[in-house]
């Protein structure tokens, strides 16, 4: 092996690819060839490092400078500076936004200190696409030391042991789950791996299989071991491109270094991994629905019992887990079951990958100890909220889930203290909003996700989810009457009861927990025809302050429908009738004479 | 065909790749391992600094002792080029002057490995570089 004095990493995850960080690796590349370093000089484009906010990432090694929103020219810059003179690039550095100074350490980063990796622990830290990367960083060795010396029931109580609960929302102990598979007798069982990621704004299923997919696969072997299967599928949405692409070369590494196939290690034990494209389907998310699909079948959910581990894919015994939940256990073979549950609370152990969005400073992918409350995450790790608004509510579980408010800050998110709080863990999505958001809208956002979604097979949720969508559209267009709120909440109850799966089943908790916390709202928009944010634009009037116009016609110009009238140096009117609340005038308008109510 | 046929050639190969990523697993806790920081200014590379890094690079990877080389700006003791400053975890950092490929070889042998402090040493008039 070479002997490198640098290592260059860049954020090769799809955030960052999006900002150009591959023709960044190539000018790197190119640049240290032209001064003869690249024998001394090693650039490595990684998974992702969470920090997506400021895209795309470089991490030079060993100094551990982090830059920021490297951009593909800044390229001779680094190598120049950095590399050559040993001068760090002051103006790449991450700015803290509260001491106003530069960063050079991310472990400095308030973003990174309260962090704990252990799912993510090799995203933006090895190449995905070099299993030997894998290999030194202990790939497969867990694999390893459970086919030479513990049993599969062993393994399972490890598993136990460690409390590791099922990361895809549910929460269900996975040594339980495998213990079910393996109790079964069966002539052949699957492991699946649920990589059908539909929550919206949730990514860190998508940045485990692009940053450490060998982690996932080695859990599925580990798994195959212990319930008696020799077939591992993994249904990934074909939306992931990149994840599919480095699945398949992981798969292609594993099996040419026999880490997969026949024989694996000379202990007899025969698995292999298939791929299987979903086509972007929240539902197929649920498990039975996933098995549908993946037979080739519709993807609608059936009722369980009998659930998947007695019989699931092709009738046959079969173990459903979602990727977070796979990358974790390599980890606890190796490290152990009480390491791990010495991390977290009480009945939710280790970590919990959340994925950072909306109205927050630093989006991203984080992963922290359970127990760590909403009011770190968000303001500490997230960097608060974007130009110093204030903070309103954070939807946690996606569309599943409920919003949570000020008051719940300081709640230690887990599983069961999520639910206690009207809302759930879900795959770990967060979504903050700020003053600025009108939670009838929202609550209306992911209804409308829901009709979308829904598959249509049972009644509640096909014609139930509709209905509230229509209530909540006639509320923000203001036209609602006191019974709505009746009727959203009936509803609401009965869809929950009723439905046949998850998805039915939690998609009325949007609304429930905005009308929990946020019932003003809804009583603003039907009595008094206000938005209190002025998001919805039925409810919100423009006006001219009579004063502040000069009559420069700037805004009766702009108009596109003709609704501004008045005479030169006079005050302009705007006819209600005719305005369609484009907001044009107000754009145009320098003397702020255009008012919104 | 298949590069890896039992559990021993999986672990010999870790071994084998471990000293590959052995930068980026230091560069995590730095603290942890001996640090050596070169001045790399353009007296430093004038009086050799570049072969006394890649001395230290390869030498202390031969002779499997876990540090974290760096490179840093001018420390201001351009009389005594090349300058190296070298921590052992838990003690103050100590700066060399002189540093040739002969001192280098000694630093390693004798104040990394034992302890012991060799000639050449800066005193330190100041605090370390970094503070």
């Amino acid at each position: 092996m070479a002997d490198y004095k640098y290592d260059i990493l860049v954020c090769g995850g799809t955030g960052c690819r999006a900002t150009e960080s591959e023709l960044l690796v190539s000018n790197l590349k190119a640049e240290l060839k032209t001064l003869q370093l690249d024998s001394e000089v090693q650039v490595v484009s990684t998974g992702c490092f969470g920090f997506c906010e400021k895209g795309p990432i470089v991490k030079i090694m060993p100094d551990n400078t982090f830059y920021t929103q490297v951009n593909a020219s800044d390229a001779a810059e680094i190598v120049s500076e950095h590399i050559v003179k040993g001068r760090k690039v002051n103006r790449l550095l991450y700015l803290d936004p509260v001491e106003n100074k530069n960063v050079a350490d991310s472990k400095n980063m308030d973003f990174y200190k309260k962090q704990l990796r252990v799912a993510l622990r090799n995203c933006g830290f090895i190449n995905p696409e070099n299993i030997e990367e894998s290999i030194a960083r202990d790939g497969y060795s867990a694999l390893g030391t459970i086919l030479q010396s513990i049993t599969p029931e062993g393994v399972i109580d490890i598993l136990k042991k460690s409390g590791l609960r099922g990361r895809g929302g549910g929460g269900f102990p996975t040594g339980i789950k495998w213990e079910m598979a393996r109790k079964n007798n069966a002539d052949q069982k699957y492991v699946v791996c649920n990589a059908d990621e539909g929550d919206p704004g949730a990514f860190m299923d998508r940045s485990i299989l692009e940053g450490d997919p060998h982690s996932v696969l080695e859990a599925m072997a580990i798994c195959g071991y212990c319930i008696g299967a020799t077939k591992g599928l993994i249904y990934i949405r074909a939306e992931y491109p990149l994840a599919i692409k480095r699945l398949k070369v992981a798969i292609g590494q594993a099996r040419e270094y026999g880490l997969l196939g026949k024989n694996i290690l000379d202990f007899g034990f025969d698995f292999d991994v298939e791929l299987r494209y979903g086509a972007g389907a929240f539902v197929c998310g649920e498990e039975t629905s996933l098995i549908h699909s993946m037979e080739g079948k519709r993807g609608e959910p059936t009722v369980k019992p009998p659930f998947p581990a007695e019989s699931g894919f092709m009738n046959k015994p079969t173990i459903v887990n979602n990727v977070e939940t796979y990358a974790n256990i390599p980890v606890i073979i190796n490290k152990g079951a009480d390491w791990f549950a010495s991390i977290g609370t009480e009945k939710s152990k280790g970590t919990k990958v959340f994925a950072l969005a909306g109205k927050i400073n630093n989006v991203g992918l984080i992963e922290v100890p359970m127990g760590t409350t909403l009011r770190e995450v968000i303001f500490e790790i997230g960097g608060g909220i974007k130009n110093g608004k204030k903070f309103k509510a954070v939807q946690t579980g996606g569309p599943s889930g409920g919003c949570l408010t000020e008051k719940h800050l300081d709640i230690p998110i887990d599983f069961d203290n999520l639910i206690a709080a009207g809302s759930m863990m879900g795959s770990g999505g967060m979504i903050v909003m700020d003053e600025d958001d009108c939670m009838v809208s929202m609550a209306k956002f992911f209804l409308e996700f829901t009709v979308e979604e829904s598959c249509g097979k049972c009644a509640p949720c096909r014609i139930g989810n509709k209905r509230l969508f229509e209530i909540l559209t006639k509320i923000t267009d203001g036209k609602g009457v006191k019974q709505d709120l009746t009727d959203l909440r009936n509803l609401c109850n009965v869809i929950k009861d009723t439905s046949l799966c998850g998805l039915g089943q939690t998609s009325p908790n949007p609304i429930l927990s905005t009308m929990e916390n946020f019932w003003h709202e809804y009583v603003d928009h039907i009595e008094n025809h206000k938005c209190e944010a002025a998001h919805c634009r039925a409810l919100m009037k423009y006006e001219i302050d009579e004063e502040n116009c000069i009559g420069c016609t700037a805004c009766a110009r702009a108009c596109p429908v003709a609704a501004i009238t008045g005479s030169k140096k006079m005050p302009h009117i705007i006819n209600q009738a005719i305005c369609i609340k484009c907001g044009a005038c107000m754009e145009k308008c320098k003397f702020n004479a255009v008012i919104l109510k | 065909m298949t590069k890896i046929r039992t559990l021993d050639d999986l672990r010999n190969l870790r071994t084998n790749l471990r000293q590959g990523m052995d930068m980026r697993e230091n560069a995590d806790n730095p603290d942890s391992v001996v640090q050596i920081k070169v001045a790399m200014a353009t007296c430093g590379i004038a009086s050799g600094a570049k072969k006394t890094m890649d001395f230290f690079v390869t030498e202390l990877r031969k002779r499997q002792i876990t540090a974290l080389v760096t490179q840093t700006g001018c420390m201001g003791y351009c009389y005594a080029e090349p300058t190296i400053e070298v921590t052992i975890p838990g003690k103050t950092p100590v700066v060399f002057g002189n540093v040739t490929e002969n001192v280098a070889d000694e630093i390693i042998e004798k104040y990394i490995k034992k302890g012991e402090l060799v000639d050449g040493i800066i005193p330190q008039t100041f605090n370390p570089i970094d503070k």
